[in-house]
C-alpha cells in the first residue's frame, strides 16, 4: 500500500538542491528544482550506494559526491559512468508550503 | 605476524587473496573520514563553470600546436630542443592531469566538453579510457587498499630503480601499449574484470582499436616518410615529457600508508610552482581531491585554504616532498611495514585508526 509521507517545509530545501530523508528504514532523496518544484528519488547510488544528498544538483541531474556518475532525478534514467543503473523515482508534491513524497508503506 | 602484515611481501594483483581479506574486514567500498565544510560552502566548491578549462584547454591547444609546428620546422638543428621539450612535457605530462579531471566530468559544466578533452588525453596518456575510467572509479572506492586499488604505483618493499625508470616512460608505455593491444584484440583479463561491468568491456575493447589504429598510422607515415618524426610528435612524448607527470605522480601516494580509511594518512598534499600547477590542473592538493573529488580543479586551492586546519601540513615544495618520499622508500628496501606518518595540528580530528598499519614504526615527521 502507498501513502504520502510528509517530509519537510519547502523552505528547508535550497532552489536546486537535495536532503537526505530517512523514513521506515529506507532512505530518500529529495529535490527542489530552480523554480520550486520538488522531486524524490532512493537515497543512493545504483553504483556504490553512497548518499546521493552530498552531491550536486545541476539543473535537472544530480551528481554522486562518490565518483561523480549522474541521474536525471526526475526520471531516475543513468546519464554519466560509472552509474549505470537507473535510480528509482517516487512521486513529490508541494502542500501548504510541505513536501510529501509517496512511497510503499509495509 | 598474519599472511597479510605489512612487514612482508604483499600481493598487489586484484584477484588474489588481498582481495578477498580487504573484502572480509570491510576495507572495501567502506566509509572515509572526510573534513567538515558546511553544505552552503561545498555548494559553492562545487559549482561548475567552464571558464577556467575552456581558458586553460586553449592555452595548451595553442601551446601544442606552437611548439609542435616549430618542432617540425626545426626538425634536424638544435634550435629544435626547446620547443621539443615543452611540446613533450606539453603532450606527455599535461595529459594526465586533463585526463583526470575530465574523467571526474568536473573540469567543464559542459559535459561533452570533458568528454572530448578526456579522450584526447587519454589517448595522448597510452590509457583505455572506458577500462582507465572504472580504475579510477575503484581507485577513489578504494584508495590504496591492497588488492583492491588497482592505481597503486610504489608498491612495498619498493623497486626505486623502476620507479626511477618511470621518469622516461619505462615500464609503463610498453605496459600501456601491450594492454592497448590485448583489449584491441578483444581480451579483458580477469584483474581487469575485477572493476570494468561487463556492459562496458566491448566499448573498452572499441576504443582501443581505435588508439591502436592511430598509433599504427604513425608508424606506417614514419616508414613512408623515413623519418621518426611523426613518432616524436604521436607516441613519443609519453617516454620524453613524461617526466614531470611522473615526478607529481609519484608523490600522490608514495611512502605512505596502506589500508587506511583516512585520506590524510595515505594522501599527500605538495605547494607547488604556478607553472606546474598549470601542468598538473591543482592536482598537487591531493588530500583534498580524494575526500571531495566533487571539488573542480580550480576550486581547490579554496577548499584548501577551508580544512587545512584538518589536515596535515603539506609539504612546502616539490623537493621537500621529494625529501620524504625518497627516506621513506630507502627505508622501505629494508623495512617493507614502514610509512610516513605525519603530525596534525592541535585543531585536527584525530586520524581514524582502525586500520591503520603503521603503529609502532617510528615516523619521520613526528612531531614537525
Ligand atoms: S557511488 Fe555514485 S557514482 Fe560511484
Amino acid at each position: 500500500m502507498s501513502g504520502w509521507i510528509d517530509v519537510c517545509d519547502a523552505e528547508d530545501i535550497d532552489l536546486e538542491d537535495v536532503i537526505r530523508f530517512d523514513h521506515g528504514g529506507r532512505t530518500f532523496a529529495v529535490y527542489r528544482t530552480l523554480d520550486g518544484a520538488v522531486f524524490a528519488t532512493d537515497g543512493l547510488c545504483t553504483h556504490e550506494k553512497v548518499h546521493l544528498a552530498d552531491g550536486l544538483v545541476m539543473d535537472d541531474t544530480i551528481e554522486c559526491p562518490k565518483h561523480n556518475g549522474r541521474f536525471n532525478y526526475q526520471t531516475g534514467a543513468a546519464l554519466r559512468a560509472p552509474v549505470c543503473e537507473a535510480l528509482a523515482t517516487y512521486p513529490a508534491r508541494l502542500r501548504d508550503g510541505r513536501i510529501e513524497i509517496e512511497v510503499e508503506q509495509s | 605476524m598474519n599472511a597479510f602484515s605489512p612487514q612482508i611481501k604483499r600481493d598487489y594483483s586484484l584477484d588474489g587473496p588481498e582481495n578477498r581479506h580487504a573484502v572480509e574486514v570491510g576495507l572495501a567500498s567502506a566509509e572515509w573520514y572526510h573534513s567538515e565544510v558546511p553544505r552552503k560552502v561545498m555548494k559553492s566548491l562545487m559549482r561548475r563553470s567552464d571558464e577556467a578549462a575552456d581558458r586553460d584547454t586553449v592555452l595548451w591547444f595553442l601551446l601544442l600546436i606552437f611548439t609542435g609546428s616549430a618542432t617540425i620546422a626545426l626538425w634536424g638543428s638544435w634550435w629544435v630542443l626547446p620547443f621539443l621539450l615543452g611540446y613533450g612535457v606539453l603532450y606527455g605530462t599535461a595529459c594526465d592531469s586533463r585526463w583526470h579531471e575530465c574523467g571526474h566530468g568536473t573540469a567543464f559544466k559542459t559535459d561533452w566538453k570533458n568528454n572530448a578533452v578526456y579522450h584526447i588525453a587519454s589517448f595522448m596518456v597510452m590509457r583505455n579510457p572506458i577500462s582507465w575510467r572504472w580504475s579510477h572509479a575503484r581507485h577513489h572506492t578504494d584508495t590504496i587498499i591492497v588488492g583492491r586499488d588497482p592505481e597503486i604505483v610504489l608498491m612495498r618493499p619498493p623497486e626505486i630503480a623502476m620507479a626511477a625508470l618511470k621518469f622516461i616512460g619505462v615500464p609503463d608505455i610498453f605496459y600501456e601499449l601491450r594492454t592497448l593491444a590485448r583489449n584491441a584484440a578483444g581480451i579483458i583479463t580477469e584483474a581487469e574484470k575485477d572493476y570494468i561491468p561487463e556492459a562496458e568491456r566491448p566499448k573498452a575493447i572499441y576504443w582501443a582499436r581505435v588508439h591502436m589504429a592511430i598509433y599504427g598510422a604513425a608508424v606506417l607515415l614514419a616508414l613512408v616518410t623515413w623519418s621518426i618524426l611523426p613518432l616524436v610528435l604521436i607516441g613519443g612524448p609519453r617516454i620524453y615529457g613524461c617526466w614531470h607527470m611522473v615526478m607529481m605522480g609519484l608523490l600522490q601516494h608514495g611512502g605512505l600508508a596502506e589500508d587506511v580509511l583516512d585520506h590524510r594518512l595515505n594522501s599527500r598534499t605538495v605547494l607547488i610552482n604556478p607553472v606546474s600547477r598549470f601542468l598538473y590542473w591543482n592536482m598537487n592538493y591531493h588530500v583534498e581531491h580524494h575526500m571531495f573529488p566533487m571539488v573542480p580543479y580550480h576550486a581547490l586551492p579554496r577548499l584548501h585554504a577551508l580544512i587545512k586546519h584538518d589536515l596535515p601540513a603539506p609539504n612546502p615544495s616539490i623537493a621537500d616532498a621529494y625529501g620524504d618520499l625518497i627516506y621513506a622508500l630507502v627505508r622501505q628496501t629494508r623495512e617493507a611495514g614502514y610509512t610516513i606518518r605525519r603530525a596534525l595540528p592541535p585543531t585536527a580530528q584525530p586520524y581514524c585508526e582502525e586500520f591503520h598499519d603503521t603503529d609502532g614504526v617510528p615516523s619521520r615527521r613526528a612531531g614537525k
